[in-house]
């Protein structure tokens, strides 16, 4: 089969299986909704690692045009598709993780409703997202990524009778747009100054919109620093970033295997990839790359430090996956945008494992999410402890797990990288590590270790989740285990990513890689015991042990020694107050103003009753209307007006 | 030659009048002759899409017959790439009005049916006449349908609608009849298509101007004259609502694109700023009025305004591109690509509200809730149509809204920002109302008992939703079609008039 074609099946399969499903769900039901997507996604699985081969083969980028979306302002804006190894590399990931999510969803679902609904959800999910991936311009990657938008916003609203629910399906989509309108004005500058969208042009001009200014005239901001930020503005959105990160923890009232679909393979990395997919346009502006690195570093500590109060397991896994996102991020910005999509990588193994061991457990529970409630758990479910805990040792960076790899090598280029505000970076980066093995080892002592703290009835139920369940956690722990050993010489050595990604004017913050040609994964393994980030790590974990099981009373006692920290951290940084609060409260009160004050006393006070006199003496003449009569009499005028039209007819 | 145009007008208007006299009054008759005469004349329709050449400004399907050898007015009748696109949305949403007045109008059906069906054929004359007189005949006649559909068929607060309505409308029209008057007396004939080529000085050109814009910004209707349309559509039966928002809210715009850019183009370009604002204010400002709506059809009316303002705006800012084009094309093909798509989304908007009031017979929001639950096919099209509502790619409403963002930009940052901001607070309404009324847990007991879509619902929706997608995921048949129509409106629009 031609390249051309194997996309096009990983594209439409997802997507007719979504409409069969969805739409057709009386005909096929419910095991006709999971055979279908599942195969769908299978089948989209394997013709992406298909694809992945290929263009290991020829590491060329292949560009084709599907159709013609529209030929408008001189410009042809196409649907198409561009295939190299960074969008490759995304397919599979996307397809493996999907597929591991459709498999688990049949045990997770089982009893509920709408079960052919989520199928259906999951398929149209993955279908946006390959369209986002595959996309030769920005517009078609703007219609994947509001597609993921759509059904994030469906998805997270799947119980859509929990008001929780699609309050925040609505969160999510309105912080969203916000992004998605700086996306948008980003595509118009780029516009503007390229006249299309399509990446090759961007690609081939960027250099010189790195010297224009977008004004007109001489100094200020370039054509390049404004298109980088503003599209910034829209990966932050989707990638959760500062501050606009709001909707990703309230997205814990979808289902559990969406969290984990929505956060670790597909959505919230789309921003990481558009940076990366547009790096030769971000190099061509230092501010912008400095932006990024500082959102990105601040967001990995921060978001961090809230995982440390949550209760609910999941948003303890969501506060993480923020703060993950924040050390891709500082790692586009610091240069390093193979490091950055690397940690994207092992992030999807593990951080998807996490979700759906937590989902594993939460079934265990009866649906209990507080991990207060919990406690003990790993002599009940042994698979569920031991893949959650390598789950874990990878999000930590445990030497030798996948996560490890992509963590230390972006906190390694960002302390080389030439961009401005590496330094500060580097130090949050930093202190995120010791915040990440806390928050991380609290939960899992709190959840699997201790004693079991939930009631009689629970406790006396507790066991293993059934096979859909484990199975897809042991096929995710092994990438969470072993991804780094494979990919971290070619991904980060430079081979694999030859020719993808812009390159930074000065120095190359990878360059230790490949200055050393001989450093292998166990090289790299062995030197981390020296750097700080192992003992933080370490330090990290060793906090959550005194805290959580040898003195389990020491942190409500930080907690009230530190009242306000703790408050502002338990309040999330008043941030949804003021989305929820000031803004949504603010924009009713601007419409209730607008409302009564401009259309109704203004307009229909003032303008149309002003004249109210005149409008009372037509109104007493056009009175008659009310007797019914003049029907009648307007069907004459029209039938006179027939006849007139047809006089004119005949002669 | 066939004369389609003049078999698309008189064949709908003597089907309704064929209606009011015929003896049979049973109800089944009624419907069956509307449908049929419909659906032959949106075949007729079809079969004159096949004939229509694309890639030509000049106008098709001409006829030309004296009709008023007096006054030099003429039956004159032809169609280019911008009006055909109109006339072929308003046959079908007649069909589909007819379908979705099936069951539910009790009272003097066959008038009702009557109304529609002359209303079509009037509402084609106006986007086919070429002759100044006749378009003001169509026009004017146009109002008589809709004020007894409004008034005969409405809500309680039915008569002071219809006398907003006709108030605001009738006096707009007024001035663009001396308007007409003046240009026929200064060209010696009602040819528009000879208004559009005559030299004229400045001061006519500004009375053209804003004659033509009291009657225009009436029907669009731009802000500060919209306030009669939520009055409007609230009274309106849903069968109004949808023909008043698919199809008499684009013969503003129409009118701004066949009257006041070609006839008056220095006068247009002088004014264009005032025009961008009064856009942008009805983008920014009636999205904030949407969002406190408490009533769903007045909410969707405000939509209505605020997605007019996209058409206005992608209009004059033409003027502000004269270096660019191709972009000001852009612009204008987004504002005619918006008025096909709204007539989409807003008319299955409006009978989505119609499907729901039919069954607990309120619009108010707070009357709904959970409908998802117990409605899943109608909770389907509904967020569908929504979807289109805030511009989702994929849908025609992102089409012509990107297509204005992206010219605007270019006229002005600040313009296009200020248009931008409606991906938010479009967002913001539309889905408000879907998590009121669709989602959320069932809390009354008579939206519990509620059923899904009948067969012949579905049947009105289902075309509307393919038409949706199918012009979100390739637009370029409509703009294809209207392409070279546009590049010489604008031609026309940015050359200077005034006479040397």
């Amino acid at each position: 089969m031609s390249l051309d074609d194997l996309v096009l099946g990983v594209l439409l399969l997802p997507l007719a299986a979504a409409l069969i499903a969805g739409l057709g769900r009386n005909l096929v039901g419910r095991t006709g909704a999971h055979v279908l997507t599942i195969l769908a996604v299978a089948l989209a699985f394997l013709a992406s690692a298909l694809i992945l081969r290929r263009v290991l083969a020829d590491p060329r980028p292949h560009v084709f045009t599907f159709y013609t979306w529209m030929m408008s302002g001189g410009a042809r804006f196409a649907v198409g598709a561009w295939i190299d190894r960074l969008s490759a590399l995304m397919m599979v990931v996307v397809t493996f993780v999907s597929l591991a999510v459709h498999v688990y969803t049949i045990g997770y679902m089982h009893d509920d409703p709408g079960y052919a609904r989520f199928f259906s959800y999951l398929s149209l999910f993955t279908f946006a997202m390959l369209l986002l991936v595959v996309a030769n311009n920005l517009l078609e990657l703007f219609a994947g990524w509001e597609g993921v938008g759509l059904v994030s916003y469906l998805l997270i609203g799947f119980w859509f009778e929990r008001p929780s629910a699609s309050r925040a399906a609505v969160k999510a989509f309105l912080l969203n747009r916000v992004g998605d309108l700086a996306f948008l004005l980003g595509m118009a500058v780029l516009f503007a100054a390229v006249h299309t969208l399509s990446f090759r042009a961007i690609f081939a001009a960027a250099p010189v919109l790195g010297r224009t200014p977008i004004l007109g005239g001489s100094g200020g901001m370039t054509v390049a620093t404004a298109a980088a930020l503003l599209l910034f503005v829209g990966a932050s959105a989707k990638s959760a970033q500062i501050p606009l990160h709001a909707w990703l923890p309230d997205s814990m009232e979808g289902p559990t295997p969406i969290s984990a679909l929505i956060h670790a393979a597909t959505m919230v990395t789309a921003g990481i990839y558009l940076v990366a997919r547009l790096s030769p346009l971000y190099v061509q502006s230092a501010t912008a790359l400095s932006v990024v690195l500082l959102i990105g570093a601040l967001t990995a500590f921060f978001m961090g430090l809230l995982g440390i109060v949550a209760t609910d397991i999941k948003r303890v896994i969501a506060y993480s996956t923020i703060s993950q996102l924040g050390y891709m991020c500082a790692g586009l910005g610091a240069g390093a945008f193979a490091a950055g999509i690397f940690h994207l990588v092992t992030h999807a193994f593990f951080k998807a494992l996490l979700f759906l061991g937590a989902g594993s457990v939460i079934l265990a529970m009866h649906h209990e999410q507080d991990m207060r409630k919990m406690g003990g758990l790993r002599r009940f479910m042994p698979v569920t402890y031991i893949t959650f805990l390598v789950g874990s040792f990878a999000l930590v960076a445990f030497p030798g797990f996948s996560g490890f790899f992509s963590k230390d090598a972006i906190i390694d280029a960002v302390g080389r990288s030439p961009v401005a505000g590496a330094s500060l970076a580097h130090l949050l980066l930093l202190g995120g590590v010791f915040v990440t093995a806390l928050y991380t080892f609290r939960m899992v002592f709190l959840v699997f270790h201790g004693e079991p703290r939930m009631d009689e009835h629970t406790r006396a139920h507790l066991h293993e989740s059934p096979l859909v369940v484990t199975l897809p956690l042991v096929a995710l722990a092994i990438p969470a285990l072993a991804a780094g050993w494979v990919m971290f010489r070619p991904l980060l050595g430079g081979s694999f990513f030859a020719g993808v990604f812009g390159r930074l004017p000065h120095g190359h913050p990878l360059g230790f890689v490949s200055r050393n040609p001989h450093l292998t994964p166990l090289a790299f393994v062995a030197g981390a015991f020296s750097e700080p980030s192992f003992w933080l790590m370490i330090a990290g974990i060793a906090t959550a042990w005194y805290g959580y099981l040898y003195r389990p009373a020491f942190p409500a006692r930080a907690a009230a020694a530190f009242h306000g920290l703790y408050r502002l951290f338990v309040q999330k940084y008043y941030v949804d107050v003021f989305y929820e609060v000031i803004c949504a409260r603010a924009g009713w009160l601007v419409g209730r103003g607008l409302s009564t004050g401009g259309d109704r006393l203004l307009i229909d006070g003032g303008l149309v009753n002003g004249s109210a006199r005149l409008v009372g003496a037509m109104a007493r003449r056009l009175r008659p209307v009310q007797n019914g009569r003049l029907y009648r009499y307007a069907f004459v005028m029209i039938a006179a007006l027939v006849a007139v039209l047809g006089y004119a007819l005949l002669t | 030659m066939t004369p389609w145009l003049s078999l698309l007008i008189v064949l709908p208007l003597l089907g309704g009048l064929v209606l009011l006299v015929v003896p049979d009054r049973s109800p089944a008759f009624r419907r069956g002759w509307a449908l049929a005469v419909s659906l032959l004349v949106f075949v007729l329709n079809l079969a004159a899409l096949a004939h229509f050449r694309d890639g030509t400004s000049a106008m098709q399907f001409v006829e030309s017959a004296p009709w008023i050898p007096a006054l030099h007015a003429r039956y004159h009748l032809g169609v280019d790439g911008i009006s055909f696109p109109f006339i072929l949305l308003t046959t079908l949403s007649t069909v589909l009005v007819v379908l979705a007045g099936w069951r539910v109008i009790e009272r003097q059906q066959a008038a009702y049916f009557a109304a529609f069906l002359i209303m079509e054929g009037l509402m084609i004359g106006v986007f086919a006449a070429l002759d100044a007189l006749l378009f003001y005949l169509f026009w004017e006649a146009m109002l008589i349908p809709m004020f007894l559909i409004i008034g005969i068929w409405g809500g309680p607060r039915r008569i002071y609608a219809t006398i907003k309505f006709f108030l605001y409308t009738f006096l707009g029209s007024v001035l663009m009849l001396l308007a007409i008057l003046d240009l026929a007396h200064k060209t010696g004939s009602f040819d528009i298509l000879a208004f559009q080529r005559a030299p004229l000085g400045w001061g006519t050109q500004i009375f053209v101007f804003l004659a033509f814009f009291a009657a225009f910004a009436v029907k669009v209707p731009m802000w500060p004259v919209h306030t009669w349309l939520p009055d409007a559509h609230v009274e309106a039966p849903t069968g109004g609502s949808v023909i008043l928002a698919a199809i008499l809210l684009k013969m503003g715009a129409y009118g701004f694109l066949r009257f006041s850019l070609p006839i008056a183009p220095d006068a247009s370009r002088y004014l264009a700023f005032p025009m961008i604002v009064l856009s942008l204010i009805a983008i920014v400002y009636i999205a904030f009025v949407a969002l406190v709506q408490d009533d769903m059809k007045k909410l969707v009316a405000y939509s209505s305004i605020a997605h007019m303002g996209f058409v206005t705006l992608g209009f004059f800012i033409l003027f502000f591109l004269f270096l660019h084009p191709d972009v000001a094309h852009m612009g204008v093909e987004g504002g005619i690509f918006q008025m096909i798509s709204h007539g989409f989304v807003s008319g299955a908007l409006f009978l989505c509200v119609g499907v729901l009031y039919d069954r607990l017979h309120t619009r108010e929001i707070a009357r709904y809730g959970g409908v998802a639950r117990v409605m899943p096919w109608f909770a389907f099209f509904f967020v569908l149509f929504a979807m289109a509502n805030v511009a989702l790619p994929g849908t025609s409403g992102f089409v012509g809204e990107f297509q204005v963002i992206l010219a605007s930009w270019q006229a002005s940052h600040w313009w296009g920002l200020l248009a931008a901001t409606s991906l938010v607070t479009g967002a913001a309404y539309t889905l408000w109302m879907i998590r009121r009324v669709v989602f959320n847990p069932v809390v009354h007991e008579d939206v519990a008992k509620l059923s899904d879509l009948t067969p012949r619902e579905f049947l009105v929706l289902a075309p509307l939703a393919v038409l949706v997608l199918l012009f979100g995921l390739w637009p370029e048949p409509i703009l294809h079609m209207m392409h070279a129509s546009v590049v010489h409106l604008v031609a026309q629009a940015m050359r200077r008039k005034l006479p040397a």
